[in-house]
């Protein structure tokens, strides 16, 4: 039995269920022939992976699930042996360069050189010259380094008649402008509570057992889904995740119903609600412990910190007893925009989050009566 | 789709460089007198210095010639020292090849190489170091064509051994008529006024606007120009400055929650706001104007130094909306 999120997933473009403009898109460009270099960028669980897959079916029919993982041994300029797996079909490609840490440009370099170099010979396709290429998407695309970048730049024009690439990411802020500007940007909104809602509906007609579980009225129904796509933050795969964990969860599910949150975040919660009323250096100390905790656990420590700030936000709106509570917040903001840059320029996270901790401390101290 | 348009209508000869005109009239002297000195090529991208270069070693080698007289090496080669070592100094001790009689006749053929080193800031300083002495001991017989967008990245005494040649951004009549070229070339149907945007997305990135044209020109007709090219539409700036203006925070909050969800990125944001506050509007003084250009400078440091865009975008519309 396959996840809700897996076995629900659209198979072709005419499948998916929102975004018809970029459907349409992505359907013309791959019967043209002429198909660029594209860049797909949108938060995650938007659906920008289902989408590439989607649009290579297109093109190349059911060929291109009949995946198989190849393991590749690369050498460095210093001589290390380095191995990562390429996941392939007959058509295209996928890497993800978080696999291959700093030596990324390396292997860009040589794979891409490989791929591109090699013509593709099908017979099977002997009347239809028009989709000579392979496809290779990057996933992550904006951890590659700079260098790897900068070592996309020529072979994407050099090599244009052979290959294709597909860059993935979250944020096109950290690609570079010379990749930006050979490429097609797709940009890939989160759903919208509707049409997470309707997705959801759709899973549930499929199946009549599950839905029974769920309230008959349709507006409970939306508010249940609303609720879904907020605490998601409106990602679709860990919305039909939760809706199927809450489903198993509970044997009936009402609009009251509490979701399920994941451990870290409750932790993450009581820390934020322990700083705000007790502003001592011994609740610094307890809070050490916590974020020892939440960073063995392998939480990013950017992540504690945007939770906290979101955290502080809403609990300096509920508090009382602050005044002026638009300057706090600001000046918390502030202080997190200055300890979430120490983050990533720094090594150690943990006296950056304690400093920020600190910092907010003395922000409320001042403005509570 | 065979290549792409940028090198298909990749300039063959000097002439045809679109503007330019004072680096050009330069070079094509030295191409007459067929001596030439180092060269260093520098600007921002897409204002056609690579072009350039292989358009003069064309018109100096021809076709043929070419082949075994210029090495190009890109940032998609490995250029760390030992390449510069073996690679590029085994080419630049070559002793020079005969030219074909034909080729003697129709082309100067001058007696040395050209390696050309394009995106050259990306070298290390090290590989940039290993040169130097190989630019002089080769002299007689190699020319070396570095080019780069930042000159900066390039080590004085590498510049101090070639000449220099500014390309500054191409002008929008230049650019205009190249696109036209291109696309009744193409047979595309496309007016005026969208070309004239394309142009304005680009910032004077010829390159830019014609992969755009490329890739873009299908869906045209189906979405505005402002959407494919992955901007910011008019009215939601003009509705975020309103935001701002507001000075709810509450507010501001759900309008980036908004704008992350929607999936316009932060360095997008930030251009737009950039030319929304301070190259277009008129209702902001000239110090609320040094506080804007601060916060946005503070924000882009931030954001380039890889830190979180929800954070760093939250406390950049708090600190705007302090300053209306």
């Amino acid at each position: 039995m396959s996840l809700w999120a897996d076995k629900y997933r659209p198979k072709t473009l005419d499948d998916l269920d929102y975004h018809g403009k970029i459907s349409n898109m992505l359907s013309s460009l791959a019967t043209s022939g002429d198909f660029p270099h594209l860049l797909f960028h949108g938060p995650s669980g938007a659906g920008k992976k289902t989408r590439i897959l989607a649009t290579l079916r297109q093109i190349y029919g059911p060929n291109i699930e009949k995946l198989k993982v190849d393991p590749k041994v690369f050498v460095t300029a210093t001589k290390r042996k380095l191995e990562f797996n390429v996941v392939s079909s007959p058509n295209h490609l996928e890497i993800t360069p978080s696999d291959m840490n700093n030596n990324d440009r390396v292997v860009i370099q040589d794979l891409l050189k490989e791929v591109a170099q090699t013509e593709t010979i099908d017979f099977t396709h002997v009347a239809d010259h028009k989709n000579r290429f392979k496809v290779v998407i990057i996933n992550e695309a904006e951890l590659l380094t700079r260098d790897a970048q900068a070592a996309l730049r020529r072979t994407m024009e050099k090599y244009s008649a052979n290959i294709r690439l597909v860059l993935v990411c979250n944020s096109i802020s950290s690609i570079i402008e010379p990749i930006k500007s050979r490429t097609l940007l797709i940009r890939v909104a989160a759903p919208t509570d509707e049409e997470m809602g309707s997705v959801f509906e759709k899973v549930l007609r499929d199946q009549p057992e599950v839905a029974k579980s769920f309230p008959a009225d349709e507006t409970e129904r939306q508010q249940i889904y609303s609720k879904i796509a907020k605490v998601t933050d409106h990602n679709l795969r860990t919305g039909l995740l939760l809706l199927e964990a809450l489903y198993s969860y509970n044997p009936s599910i009402t609009t009251k119903t509490p979701m399920i949150m994941p451990d870290w975040e409750n932790v993450i919660k009581k820390l934020a609600i322990g700083i705000v009323t007790e502003r001592t250096v011994s609740k610094l100390q307890q809070s050490r412990t916590d974020l020892y905790e939440l960073i063995s656990h392998s939480i990013p420590a950017k992540l504690i910190l945007k939770k906290l700030t979101i955290e502080f936000w809403r609990l300096v709106d509920e508090d009382s007893k602050i005044k002026d509570k638009d300057t706090v917040k600001m000046d918390i903001v502030q202080q997190a925009s200055i300890f979430d840059e120490r983050l990533s320029l720094g090594s150690k996270d943990i006296f950056h989050l304690e400093g920020f901790i600190t910092k907010v401390m003395v922000v409320l101290e001042k403005n509570v009566s | 789709m065979s290549t792409p348009w940028v090198e298909k209508y990749r300039p063959k000869k000097l002439d045809e460089v679109s503007a330019q005109s004072n680096v050009i009239r330069v070079l094509s002297n030295q191409l007459k007198s067929a001596n030439m000195p180092h060269l260093l090529f520098y600007g921002p991208p897409g204002t056609g210095k690579t072009s350039t270069i292989l358009a003069m070693a064309r018109e100096l080698f021809g076709p043929q010639l070419m082949k075994s007289r210029v090495l190009e090496l890109n940032a998609s080669d490995e250029r760390g020292i030992s390449i510069v070592r073996d690679k590029v100094k085994n080419f630049a001790r070559l002793s020079v090849t005969n030219p074909t009689p034909e080729d003697k006749e129709n082309y100067p053929c001058p007696p040395y190489k050209l390696i050309i080193l394009d995106e050259a800031d990306s070298m290390t300083f090290d590989a940039q170091s290993a040169l130097r002495r190989i630019m002089e001991n080769y002299s007689h017989i190699t020319r070396f064509c570095i080019i780069c967008n930042y000159i900066t990245r390039i080590i004085d005494p590498i510049t101090s051994r070639c000449s220099k040649f500014r390309f500054s951004p191409l002008n929008s009549a230049n650019s205009l008529a190249t696109l036209k070229m291109i696309s009744q070339s193409e047979e595309l149907d496309i007016d005026d006024d969208s070309l004239t945007q394309i142009l304005d997305i680009s910032n004077g990135d010829l390159r830019k606007s014609i992969n755009f044209l490329q890739t873009g020109h299908k869906l045209f007709g189906e979405d505005s120009i402002e959407n494919i090219a992955g901007l910011i539409p008019q009215n939601l700036v003009q509705s975020l400055i309103e935001t701002l203006q507001s000075k709810n925070l509450n507010k501001i909050y759900e309008f980036l929650y908004m704008l992350v969800l929607k999936s316009y990125n932060s360095a997008t944001i930030l251009t737009s706001l950039h030319s929304c506050l301070l190259l277009k509007n008129i209702y902001l003084n000239s110090e609320q104007k040094i506080e804007v250009s601060r916060i946005l400078y503070e924000t882009d440091s931030k954001l380039s130094s890889g830190s979180d865009e929800f954070i760093q975008m939250l406390n950049l519309f708090l600190q705007l909306s302090k300053i209306f």
